[in-house]
């Protein structure tokens, strides 16, 4: 058993290549974007300038749904710094605010010097002194390998001085690659949240299903078949070891992480049908949560920790359920749709997002926990496995478009959508890691 | 345990039906011609009016004699579902009765039953689906007579399709349970 386990199982934790497999390409919701200017910062070095900041930034920007970069071409001009801009022919050009900057060489070698300001137009064009349109200005000293993530911190930056939400772009997700060509057919991958720094995690032969992040973003909890039946195990990202948390007979399903970090919400059948669980990660002292005949699954955290999203066929077809854990108290929060699966409540508690049926198309959609109102938000017909950025502005999920199994992302408001086609093989279950910074 | 053996050995672990060509120089043969000299010459003064040869007995493939003691259905292994049901349709009843008796005959021999579910739904809903379609292949077979020692279930949900595609043809293919010895 033990030699099977080495052979069919390989643990990886390299660079699968540097340049993006998944690539997010946006296909609705350009046109409703705020435009703005993300200006080529200014290289005063020798040579390529050593990473294309404002690039980085500007994709960023678009792909939030919320902001339009204008093209280069379109700029009236391409200062560095605020003085002298003339605010008026951005204003003309209907531009709302601008980022712009320089990156030099530092005194210590591979290092550079960054410094940038956001602009607001609106209130540059006013011109009234007690008014400053600066909204923002840093510097900084960079290493060379970490210019691309300083860029998305800049966009996490200009992102909450714009809409007053902590951006997102500082994070990464997790996904499931299966490509049948390979030896280890299925892998589990990370990358930035933008498909770059693609790295592999774990393959194996055998299925990998359901990985959630751990709060720190430091480790992954996932499902792994390794054995030929499903078990429930940890990662940690950086040190790669593993630990087995479940193995019990029949499923070990569905991990969710804890919002404090100490327990893993999971689902097992060793008692007859699958039923909810809380494992103590540390003392993996476990406590059932559901009790009745029927399919319960998908266990989700809400974000107080207090209680548990799941899907119950306890009134027929599946729909979402919320249980409170130290009363058990259990109420039913989705009516509409013929079923939905897989609920996640938003990080700001005020909405449900699942997966819902209607006419035989399964759908992302948002709930308002308050009103019970149910809105679809795609147009693709087998989504399954939504995750909600940590900062709640978007959902990654997993779909079929164009006779490909790939990732896709959609706005809260369903307005800005995008598609992620994998390169080659299918990739699925997606996982947005929580913020890294 | 190692089940992959187990499948090899379950169809040659059968009785064969095959005969050896035998030989006719064994002891008795030769005693029986010492003691009956004239029958022996009078077949020495026959030989060149008749001639034997070896026969080789009829043998049967292994699948054949599977197919003899068990019918047919004994070679299927693949029991369809319809979309969200897990109740076994009568046209797959006949390979599970088969597997059954093949089961009851040999206690010794074991079975996985693998649980799959089409793409529709969510991963986790449908590794539940997927076992609710192995438990109900494994309660059939136990009202069989088979002992829940013999049977095991494992769900792989959609995560093991045999059609890739995203049609409903491939997904009626691909919710199925699966016997694998």
């Amino acid at each position: 058993m033990f030699i099977r386990l080495i052979l069919s199982l390989s643990l990886l934790l390299v660079s699968v290549q540097a340049s993006a497999s998944l690539e997010i390409l946006i296909t609705e919701g350009v046109n409703s974007a705020r435009p703005v200017a993300v200006i080529p910062f200014k290289w005063s070095g020798e040579g390529k300038k050593p990473e294309n900041l404002s690039e980085i930034i500007g994709n960023d920007l678009r792909s939030s749904g919320q902001f339009n970069p204008i093209s280069v071409g379109k700029m009236p001009k391409t200062p560095s710094n605020s003085q002298n801009v003339d605010y008026a022919l951005w204003h003309n050009i209907g531009v709302e605010a601008i980022v712009m900057g320089e990156i030099k060489p530092s005194t210590k070698a591979g290092e550079y010097t960054i410094t940038y300001e956001l602009l607001d137009v609106v209130t540059g064009n006013m011109g009234m002194a007690e008014y400053s349109p600066i909204m923002e200005k840093r510097r900084s000293t960079v290493k060379k390998s970490q210019l691309r993530q300083f860029s998305h911190r800049i966009s996490d930056v200009v992102y909450e001085k714009l809409t007053g939400v902590r951006g997102a772009f500082l994070t990464r997700i997790a996904y499931v690659a299966v490509d049948r060509d390979s030896t280890h057919p299925y892998q589990l991958r990370i990358s930035d949240y933008d498909g770059f720094g693609e790295k592999l995690v774990l393959r194996s032969k055998q299925p990998i299903m359901t990985p959630t992040w751990s709060p720190d973003g430091r480790k992954l909890a996932y499902v792994s078949f390794e054995q030929k039946r499903s078990q429930v195990y940890i990662q940690d990202l950086y040190t790669q070891k593993r630990e087995l948390m479940t193995s019990f007979p029949k499923i070990n399903g569905a991990p969710s992480w804890s919002p404090d970090g100490k327990q893993l919400a999971l689902v097992l059948s060793k008692d007859g049908q699958p039923e909810i669980y809380v494992l103590n990660i540390m003392t993996k002292a476990l406590n059932r949560i559901t009790r009745n005949r029927v399919i319960d699954t998908e266990p989700s955290w809400s974000p107080d920790g207090k209680s548990l999203i799941f899907t119950s066929e306890r009134g027929g077809r599946p729909q979402i359920y919320q249980v409170e854990l130290t009363s058990g108290q259990t109420k039913r929060l989705t009516w509409e749709g013929e079923l939905n699966l897989g609920g996640t409540i938003t990080p700001d508690g005020d909405s449900l997002v699942v997966v819902s049926r209607h006419n035989g198309s399964y759908k992302i959609s948002v709930q308002d926990l308050d009103s019970s109102e149910l809105r679809t938000l795609t147009k693709t017909q087998l989504d399954e496995s939504p995750s909600i950025a940590p900062n709640g502005s978007m959902i990654i999920y997993s779909t079929v478009y164009q006779g490909k199994k790939g990732l896709a992302l959609v706005s809260m408001d369903g307005r800005f959508k995008a598609n992620i086609p994998a390169k080659n093989g299918d990739v699925k279950s997606p996982a947005w890691s929580p913020f890294l910074n | 345990m190692n089940l992959s053996m187990i499948s090899k050995s379950l169809l040659i672990a059968l009785p064969m039906l095959a005969l050896g060509a035998c030989s006719s120089n064994s002891d008795s043969d030769a005693d029986s011609t010492e003691t009956n000299k004239a029958a022996t010459e009078q077949a020495v003064t026959e030989t060149n009016t008749v001639e034997t040869d070896v026969i080789e007995a009829v043998e049967l493939t292994e699948e054949e004699l599977m197919v003899q003691e068990y019918t047919a259905a004994i070679l299927e292994t693949t029991i369809n579902f319809e979309f969200d049901k897990s109740t076994i349709a009568p046209r797959f009843t006949m390979i599970l009765d088969a597997h059954a008796k093949y089961l009851v005959a040999n206690p010794d021999k074991s079975i996985v039953i693998e649980g799959h579910a089409d793409e529709k739904g969510t991963p986790e809903y449908n590794i539940a689906l997927g076992e609710r379609r192995a438990n109900s292949v494994s309660t059939y077979l136990e009202n069989m007579g088979v002992a829940a020692k013999q049977l095991s279930v494992v769900s792989y949900g959609e995560e093991k399709p045999v059609n890739f595609g995203h049609d409903a043809a491939a997904h009626a293919e691909n919710r199925r349970a699966e016997l694998t010895y």
